[in-house]
């Protein structure tokens, strides 16, 4: 069985943003291992000479035209917000800066 | 540091927003300096269950564009999510390309500082999402605007060909020359159209021949050409000093480092270094499908594209005759430099072609803030009135008033630019009987100037000038100053012999 130890769990805590207690983190890690576990079953299929995909249904070229429609609009986009300075969005201040 | 051997390694990372109208994954308006927030949808705004479907537009000028950047077009393009944390992303990741990306291994040319040609390396062009817009100056918390976000952007990232500053501001021009050329982007620098990240570092050999690599400096986000010279050129500079410093200052100990670049101090400034570097864990973009072509749609696509602005510009300056300033105007863009070679082709003369581009043509475009290619005006309309004034049959500034008449009628309505010319009472007078009452008439009601003329030799030239003026005035502007000005020499000469 694949292991993730504490440190990868908190590594990817970290990257989620996820504040873990050292229980949950104990829990994630096994959980996440038998996660991987199962899905390590697909190795055993023989994949020798088939093309790789990232779809399970051979589709492509799907596209819509450049034409603009209704936007939801200041007041239906801020509607669920948990915070809001209208029209804005309000979040805790942060100063990394962009890494796009 | 004179005697070691400096040499500046600079790629260019360059963003250039695409000219859609919608946004990449949903149909948002783009609109500058809209409401913040205005223009979002469940897509945009990364509500959960919502569906991206990319924009047709988007994706071809993507495609234009990396086979303008002379790259090879994948058969099989695919989409990725790059996993990052930040606000202005709410979706927690930005949909990019990864492995598959639309356009790889190009070349693009550039007329380099020191006089040559010079060929710049492209590795990649991908088609990918801006992101939203964070602001906190003064604020004790973040805003966020989410209208850019969704934004399609092209990625552009060249070889580390280049070698100095002045080299990589020119590669910058000429590629917003190229995209705006295609149509593909307005590049517009204000509206931050066109987004630059230059990775810089030094080769330094010393005099025993020892080859040092300085760390690679990624400057962040400039949204000037101005910036990419002065953060290009700071960086060489402290580059060195900080190796001068301390030897151990080479890639291999430091890796890749990010830097902002401060435009009112004009110094760049430390952000983050290879052990915090970002972690995006990409991986295919399940809810996009990849995009296929073939290889007659990629040679659909690259009949499109033609001969690049600068090889079109060196044969407009050989052939036409140009100055380097006609051409920033009529290769402002494809069709306008297509109107230009069909007028040519069909036996209009370059140079009075030329003449009316930057004159008569630009002015009106520019009287009714539009461009050129806008005017919705043909090529036999344009040649036309090029032949026309060739002729003498109407002057140079008929020739305005005549494009303002085209312009406001429509092309449908103009039977033949000859026609509107008369019809609006502008064709010269070419008449000699005509041309010569006239004359008479002058002659008549001027007898100190014909006496200067004659007699004066020190103002035979201005009176002489001044018959012609006036001449004009009698014929009400419609006698063929050219001709008119022949007839008047010959009777003063005329007069002369008969008072010799």
């Amino acid at each position: 069985m694949t292991q993730i130890d504490e440190q990868q769990v908190r590594h990817i805590a970290h990257l989620s943003r996820l504040d873990l207690s050292d229980e949950e983190i104990a829990q994630y890690g096994r959980q996440l291992g038998e996660v991987l576990a199962y899905v390590e079953q697909l190795n055993e299929v023989d994949t020798e000479g088939v093309e790789p995909t990232a779809h399970a249904m051979p589709v492509s070229n799907v596209f819509r035209e450049d034409v603009p429609a209704e936007s939801l609009g200041v007041e239906k986009a801020l509607q669920n917000a948990p915070d809001k300075a209208t029209p804005y969005f309000k979040v805790p201040k942060v100063l990394d800066q962009q890494s796009a | 540091m004179s005697d070691l051997k400096i040499r500046p390694i600079i790629g260019l990372e360059v963003h250039v927003q695409l000219a859609t109208r919608t946004k990449l994954f949903c149909p948002c308006e783009l609109e500058f300096a809209a409401e913040p927030n205005s223009r979002t949808c469940p897509v945009c705004l990364g509500l959960p269950g919502a569906l991206p479907v990319m924009n047709r537009q988007a994706f071809e000028y993507a495609v234009l564009g990396g086979l303008a950047l002379g790259c090879d077009i994948a058969p099989l393009t695919k989409w990725d999510r790059k996993s990052y944390y930040y606000p202005d992303m709410p979706k927690n990741y930005q949909t990019s390309q990864y492995d598959l990306p639309v356009a790889f291994d190009g070349s693009f040319e550039i007329l380099a500082s020191d006089g040559t040609t010079k060929k710049i390396g492209i590795i990649r062009a991908h088609l990918e999402e801006d992101a939203g817009k964070n602001m906190h100056e003064g604020l004790d918390h973040t805003r966020v605007d989410l209208n850019r976000a969704g934004t399609p952007l092209l990625e552009i990232v060249t070889q580390p060909d280049i070698d100095n500053a002045d080299d990589a501001y020119t590669f910058c021009v000429e590629l917003q020359r190229l995209v705006r050329f295609l149509g593909i982007s307005d590049a517009d620098m204000q509206k931050g159209q066109m987004r630059f990240e230059p990775n810089v570092n030094v080769s330094i050999t010393t005099p025993d021949g020892t080859e040092y690599r300085t760390p690679i400096s990624e400057v962040k986000n400039l949204n000037s050409f101005r910036s990419v010279r002065g953060a290009i050129e700071y960086e060489i500079q402290r580059q060195v000093h900080a190796w001068e410093d301390d030897h151990g200052y080479t890639l291999a100990n430091k890796g890749k480092q990010n830097y902002g670049w401060n435009d009112a101090r004009e110094v760049t400034e430390f952000q983050r270094g290879k052990e915090e570097s970002h972690d995006y864990r990409y991986f295919p973009e399940p809810d996009l499908v990849p995009a296929m072509l073939d290889d007659s749609a990629i040679e659909s696509f690259r009949a499109r594209v033609g001969e690049l602005p600068l090889a079109r510009e060196r044969r407009y300056i050989e052939c036409y005759g140009m100055t380097q300033k006609d051409c920033e105007i009529i290769l402002a863009d494809l069709p306008t430099a297509e109107l230009y070679e069909a007028a040519a082709n069909s036996g209009a003369d370059p140079k009075t072609l030329t003449k009316q581009f930057v004159g008569v043509w630009n002015q009106l475009a520019s009287t009714h803030n539009t461009t050129i290619s806008r005017l919705g005006i043909n090529s036999e309309v344009v040649a036309d009135l090029a032949k026309l004034v060739d002729a003498g049959t109407i002057s140079a500034s008929a020739a305005s008033q005549i494009a303002e008449h085209i312009y406001k009628t429509g092309i449908a309505q103009t039977a033949g630019v000859a026609d509107i010319a008369a019809k609006l009472g502008l064709i010269q007078e070419r008449d000699e009987g005509r041309l010569e009452a006239w004359i008479d008439e002058v002659f008549a009601a001027n007898a100190q100037a014909i006496e200067d003329a004659l007699q004066n030799p020190k103002k035979a030239k201005a009176a002489a000038g001044f018959l012609r003026g006036q001449l004009m005035k009698v014929s009400q502007g419609k006698a063929d100053p050219k001709l008119a000005g022949d007839l008047i020499e010959k009777k003063l000469n005329a007069l002369k012999d008969g008072a010799d």
